[in-house]
């Protein structure tokens, strides 16, 4: 095939990929979306064969066994993953593709006259700049989504912790909290680190040398640690967003080196992706992206919870099912809480309950609430509630002064209202699902303690709240069998 | 007039297609933010061309060749099934 016929084919390829993003302006159009995704991607790889004229037939058949092994394993996770562990699975492919484009820079380096990218005296000046940087941005992205994946996962199943001698499954255990892990120094550790990949890059790119490229990718394969040891659970829907744009960042690098233009069209895109979700997450958290990179927050867990002691209407899930029998309209707001306990199914059936006894009922979804952009949604979605009875927050949050009950599940600080009202309060200025305008509030929660924020929720002790102790799945089921009794 | 450099038209190409990226995303609705990751991560591993021209080159280059298209291969097919699994299940009320 010609390169200028191979170049065209690329361009249809990469225009089946922005079909793909254009498609997800809504759910019926989106199938057909992922479809011509797949089409990109095989183009992509049958032009890329097609161009492998000179390669030994052995090296196709390493490609087929290369493809058939790593696509199986793909295609069994992708089937078999719960809906509930999403944001660890797309954590861990982000890494994935960080780590392939290292490879493929490394690659690059030890034969440039098959990427075609030899100049005069040695590899070209701007071949070596853009591997580079592929290679860090690459190289970030791969332990950075590791530890990202640590965070998400927290705890291996038990058949496999039991086989993990135990000094190797305390320092997995370190590395998996949720909670921040703050060096001290960590800024300084940073920058040096930082810097001294900058020198390694400038060295690199004078020398041309191996070794110096393997500096340079392990420098920053420990920065992407370094990165994001520091940040908490509750921001992963920040990080695991922005290592979603690093990935694309690393595949565009990849791109310039191999004069691809489909590789620097995709990453691209992918990478203007993730910066969009990162600034959507930031903005719903009222945080800057600075301040999320930097990490620290909610390490304390030192809420202000005042001395005075304030009462909490408690009540059973009996009563709560009084109240929604009798209610006419109920939104339900979920948040991680309901993804832990796997009470989607069980909220589906308390849907279903309350749609049959003529109560309307609407979900209302934060954009943080869960571990990732979006996660709710899927969650609800594959508990089979119809998605034209879930609402994002701008459209639903004017109907909490309408609504009869709101009913709170596994969800906190996205429903504090001291982000309105209280100006010392860390949270202050985060938009919030107005909940506390409803007839009355019914939350499900396990204890009183606080959310991941470690911010005390002043909802709790207000008089139409009323508090529901126990887990989210058992306490939802237990208002269904009231409901249907 | 001189001929401009392959470098400058794939910087050309890249900032043009950041601005579509950008108005392309913003279309998404919100409820498709999760599929609109899975399926990001699966185009990024488009990345597996340059897999595919490592392997045939031969030699060490190739051992990390296959390396790349076997991780790339993961992500591909794992990201494009548990994408097509998501938007399965997102249905209007009947």
């Amino acid at each position: 095939m010609s390169a200028n016929l191979a170049a065209l084919g690329y361009l249809v390829g990469a225009v089946c990929f922005i079909l793909a993003l254009r498609g997800l302006s809504h759910p019926t159009s989106a199938r057909t979306g992922n479809l011509y995704g797949m089409v990109g991607m095989g183009l992509a790889v049958v032009i890329t064969l097609s161009l492998l004229s000179g390669a030994s037939l052995w090296s196709f058949l390493l490609i087929v066994i290369a493809v058939a092994a790593g696509g199986t394993v793909g295609f069994m996770i992708a089937e078999r993953i719960q809906m509930t562990a999403m944001p660890q699975l797309v954590a861990a492919f982000h890494s994935l593709v960080g780590l392939a484009a290292v490879f493929v820079a490394a690659a690059a380096l030890l034969r440039p006259e098959a990427f075609g990218i030899l100049g005069a005296g040695g590899i070209k000046l701007v071949s070596l700049l853009e591997m580079g940087l592929g290679t860090i941005v690459g190289a970030v992205t791969f332990t950075g989504s590791v530890i990202a994946w640590g965070k998400l996962q927290a705890r291996f199943p038990k058949h496999i912790e039991e086989r993990i001698p135990e000094p190797v499954l305390n320092v997995f255990r370190l590395f998996m909290r949720s909670a921040p892990i703050l060096l001290p120094a960590r800024h300084a550790i940073n920058i040096a680190v930082g810097a001294t990949i900058l020198l390694l890059l400038l060295l690199f790119m004078a020398t041309e040398n191996g070794f110096v490229f393997f500096l340079l990718a392990l420098f920053s394969f420990a920065l992407g640690v370094l990165l994001i040891i520091p940040i908490g659970g509750a921001d992963m829907p920040v990080v695991i967003s922005m290592l979603n744009s690093y990935s694309g960042w690393a595949a565009a690098g990849i791109g310039f080196t191999l004069n691809n233009p489909m590789l620097i069209i995709t990453g691209a895109l992918v990478g203007s992706s993730g910066a969009i979700l990162s600034y959507i997450m930031c903005k719903a958290m009222n945080r800057s992206f600075v301040s999320v990179i930097l990490g620290g927050f909610g390490e304390t867990g030192t809420a202000q919870t005042g001395a005075e002691e304030r009462t909490v209407k408690q009540g059973a899930p009996e009563d709560a099912a009084f109240l929604m029998d009798n209610a006419q309209k109920v939104i339900i707001v979920p948040g991680y809480g309901m993804a832990v306990a796997q009470a989607q199914h069980a909220v589906r059936e308390l849907f279903d309950a309350l749609v049959g006894r003529g109560v309307e009922v609407k979900f209302a979804i934060h954009p943080v609430a869960g571990r990732m952009p979006g996660h709710m949604n899927v969650l609800l979605a594959e508990a089979n509630i119809p998605y034209d009875v879930v609402f994002e927050l701008e459209d639903i949050n004017n109907e909490f002064q309408t609504a009869d009950v709101a009913y709170v599940i596994g969800a906190n600080d996205i429903t504090n209202p001291a982000a309105k009202e209280d100006s010392s309060s860390p949270i202050y200025g985060m938009p919030v699902l107005d909940v506390d305008k409803a007839r009355a509030v019914v939350f499900v929660k396990r204890s009183l303690a606080p959310g991941y924020a470690g911010i005390d929720n002043p909802l709790f002790y207000r008089d139409n709240t009323m508090m529901v102790f126990g887990d989210a799945k058992k306490v939802t089921e237990e208002i269904v069998r009231a409901l249907e009794a | 007039m001189e001929a401009v450099d392959p470098g400058i038209i794939n910087l050309i190409i890249f900032v043009l297609a950041i601005f579509v990226g950008y108005y392309v995303v913003w279309s998404v609705t919100p409820a498709l933010h999760t599929p609109l990751m899975s399926v990001t991560n699966a185009i990024s591993s488009v990345i597996v061309v340059g897999g595919l021209i490592a392997t045939g080159a031969g030699g060490l280059a190739a051992a990390f060749g296959v390396l790349a298209v076997l991780l790339a291969s993961v992500n591909i097919f794992g990201g494009f099934r548990v994408t097509a699994r998501m938007l399965a299940m997102f249905r209007k009320r009947k």
